[in-house]
């Protein structure tokens, strides 16, 4: 009796240790990953790395403004493809649509969702840049709002499956077409759910480097036209990390500084608007 | 009322039809109410898939009273209820035979549509169910907002009157824009009330509203279910005997799908005409 209870408890403390270090395991490489940054490309990030071009070769100083300014808008370009097909998508699928249809929908979204990224790049390139004969913002962002599109198309399936049925009928009830209720009362009632599945999809797609290679290309100086090649931050890191010159190096570490910490505050973001929403709603 | 032409304009010319002789074989079927009949169901059957959940219902529900529903769970109350205005549909696969004529006009024929049944006849559900993103006032007045109606005097005018005979303006009249939510289950089901008559429909359907609620609140419902049939058509399910007794003109009694009997209220609970009805009324099944 005693002995079976001292068994059970070492099993017990076993399992709790073991399931620790796990939980630590998977906290260690971001803790990591940020410290190294931090150390190696704080150093770099200054003023001028918000304000200035790049430098040439050689040339001490510069920073990554049009990078910075080139990301954003892509993915402003991905939001325009990415959010309208991907929320309506993901209204089709909660709250139309035939069950066998939804479940080849769904079955294709997932594996969509599953293409490398570079898969996105390269079909992009063929169907955008190879007939315009340029590479440019419209493809780099198009090649973003691609991979958004699945992303954003099951999280607000999601959501709205979470908004009580009773919702619904109240409103049908109230002779209210079915568009208005789902546009007036599901979606308004997941929004935060809606908003964050955009987020988080923005966030996933602003640190993407492959679809950007051949479709957005880079860019050493501003776009002033978005069917000209345009600078990224993904891809400014990625040409700086590979070139010889120790003053790019640095740049490319504080580039990437910048890019991780924008992405953690849109994480933030993300956790405190899911928060009020269980509260509210659920 | 200028409000019936602000909202839409009526589906079917209400006429009052004189037909009132149910077309009944050996179904067993009602005495006659001396009100015009609101619905007449004629050999109404309903289908989810293969299951038969109501079969070949005959019956005339009159107007400006109350009709309770009764039976054991799972005999079909709620569908024959929600056959009503067309609510059953949601339930991907349903199917029906015969007619529920409202008004006059068969809602179940091609050229009906269902948004605008569901108009003229209102639904109070089981569960209190408040739009968690509205405010009490924006609760109440949803129904016409969604449907166009901009006036703003018209809507101030018409979320005072609806609260009022929802017995729920003296309790919120200073709370208006805190969220529908926030008010007690009691309370939330009268707001959900007020919400189903802001749109002035000609009937209302109540799924169970007071089965989820305490015995005072359940006696508020049930007050105000007996001012509004002055007003209003009204349909209610209930598994609450006592309630249906209470509360009710007229009580039909459904048991596995079909209508055993239905008659004034008064002759079902005290002279009842079948075995099976007053089985159930005595509690010796169900």
């Amino acid at each position: 009796m005693k002995n079976s209870h001292l068994w059970r408890k070492t099993k017990s403390a076993l399992a709790s240790a073991a399931s620790f270090v796990c939980a630590l395991l998977v906290i260690a490489p971001l803790a990591l990953v940020f410290l190294h940054l931090l150390r190696s490309g704080a150093s770099a990030v200054n003023w001028s790395f918000f304000t200035e071009l790049p430098k040439p070769v050689g040339v001490a100083g510069g920073g990554m403004v049009n990078a910075i300014a080139g990301s954003f808008e892509l993915l402003g370009l991905a939001a325009l493809v990415g959010v309208p097909v991907g929320v309506f998508g993901g209204v089709y699928l909660a709250e139309y649509g035939t069950v066998r249809g939804n479940w080849l929908l769904r079955f294709v979204a997932d594996v969509l969702n599953g293409v490398p990224s570079i898969i996105w790049g390269v079909v992009v390139y063929g169907l955008v840049v190879l007939r315009f004969k340029s590479f440019s913002a419209y493809a780099g962002g198009l090649a973003l709002g691609f991979i958004m599109i699945p992303l954003i198309m099951r999280t607000t399936e999601e959501v709205l499956l979470l908004v009580p049925a009773g919702y619904r009928e109240a409103s049908l009830a109230l002779g209210i077409s079915r568009w208005k209720t789902i546009v007036h009362i599901v979606m308004k009632t997941a929004i935060k759910g809606i908003v964050t599945a955009i987020l988080l999809a923005l966030a996933r797609v602003a640190g993407e480097t492959a679809p950007l290679l051949f479709t957005a290309f880079g860019n050493r100086f501003w776009n002033h036209d978005l069917s000209e090649p345009i600078a990224a931050l993904p891809l400014q890191i990625f040409s700086y990390a590979i070139s010889p010159y120790d003053d790019w190096h640095r740049q490319a570490w504080a580039g990437a500084l910048v890019l991780v910490v924008m992405i953690f505050f849109v994480n933030i973001l993300v956790r405190f608007l899911t928060r009020e929403r269980v509260a509210r709603v659920l | 009322m200028e409000s019936a032409a602000i909202i839409d304009p009526p589906m079917i010319t209400p006429v009052s039809s004189p037909q009132q002789q149910v077309a009944s074989g050996s179904e067993p079927t009602a005495a006659a109410p001396e009100r015009p009949p609101a619905f007449e169901v004629e050999r109404l059957s309903i289908f989810y898939g293969e299951k038969k959940a109501i079969e070949n219902v005959t019956l005339t529900i009159p107007s400006k009273m109350i009709t309770a529903i009764i039976g054991p769970s799972g005999c079909g109350k709620s569908t024959l209820l929600r056959s009503l205005n067309r609510m059953h549909e949601l339930v991907p696969q349903t199917r029906i035979e015969g007619k529920v004529v409202f008004a006059g006009e068969d809602i179940y024929a091609p050229h009906i549509d269902p948004v605008v049944v569901r108009r003229r006849i209102g639904m109070v559900f089981q569960k209190s169910n408040p739009f968690p993103t509205m405010s009490i006032a924006e609760n109440v007045l949803v129904g016409l907002k969604l449907n166009g109606v901009r006036d703003r005097a018209f809507l101030r005018e018409r979320l005072e009157q609806s609260l009022r005979m929802a017995a729920l303006w003296d309790e919120v009249k200073n709370d208006l824009h805190k969220p529908g939510i926030s008010l007690s289950g009691g309370q939330q089901q009268r707001l959900c009330i007020a919400r189903a008559i802001a749109v002035e429909p000609e009937v209302l359907l109540m799924d169970e509203p007071a089965s989820a609620l305490d015995p005072i609140a359940t006696a508020k419902i049930e007050e105000l279910i007996h001012e509004l049939s002055s007003n209003y058509t009204v349909v209610i399910v209930t598994h609450n005997m006592q309630q249906a007794g209470r509360c009710s003109d007229y009580t039909a009694f459904l048991y596995l799908g079909r209508l055993i009997e239905f008659a004034s209220t008064t002759k079902i609970f005290t002279n009842p005409s079948e075995r099976q009805t007053e089985d159930y009324i005595t509690g010796r099944f169900g």
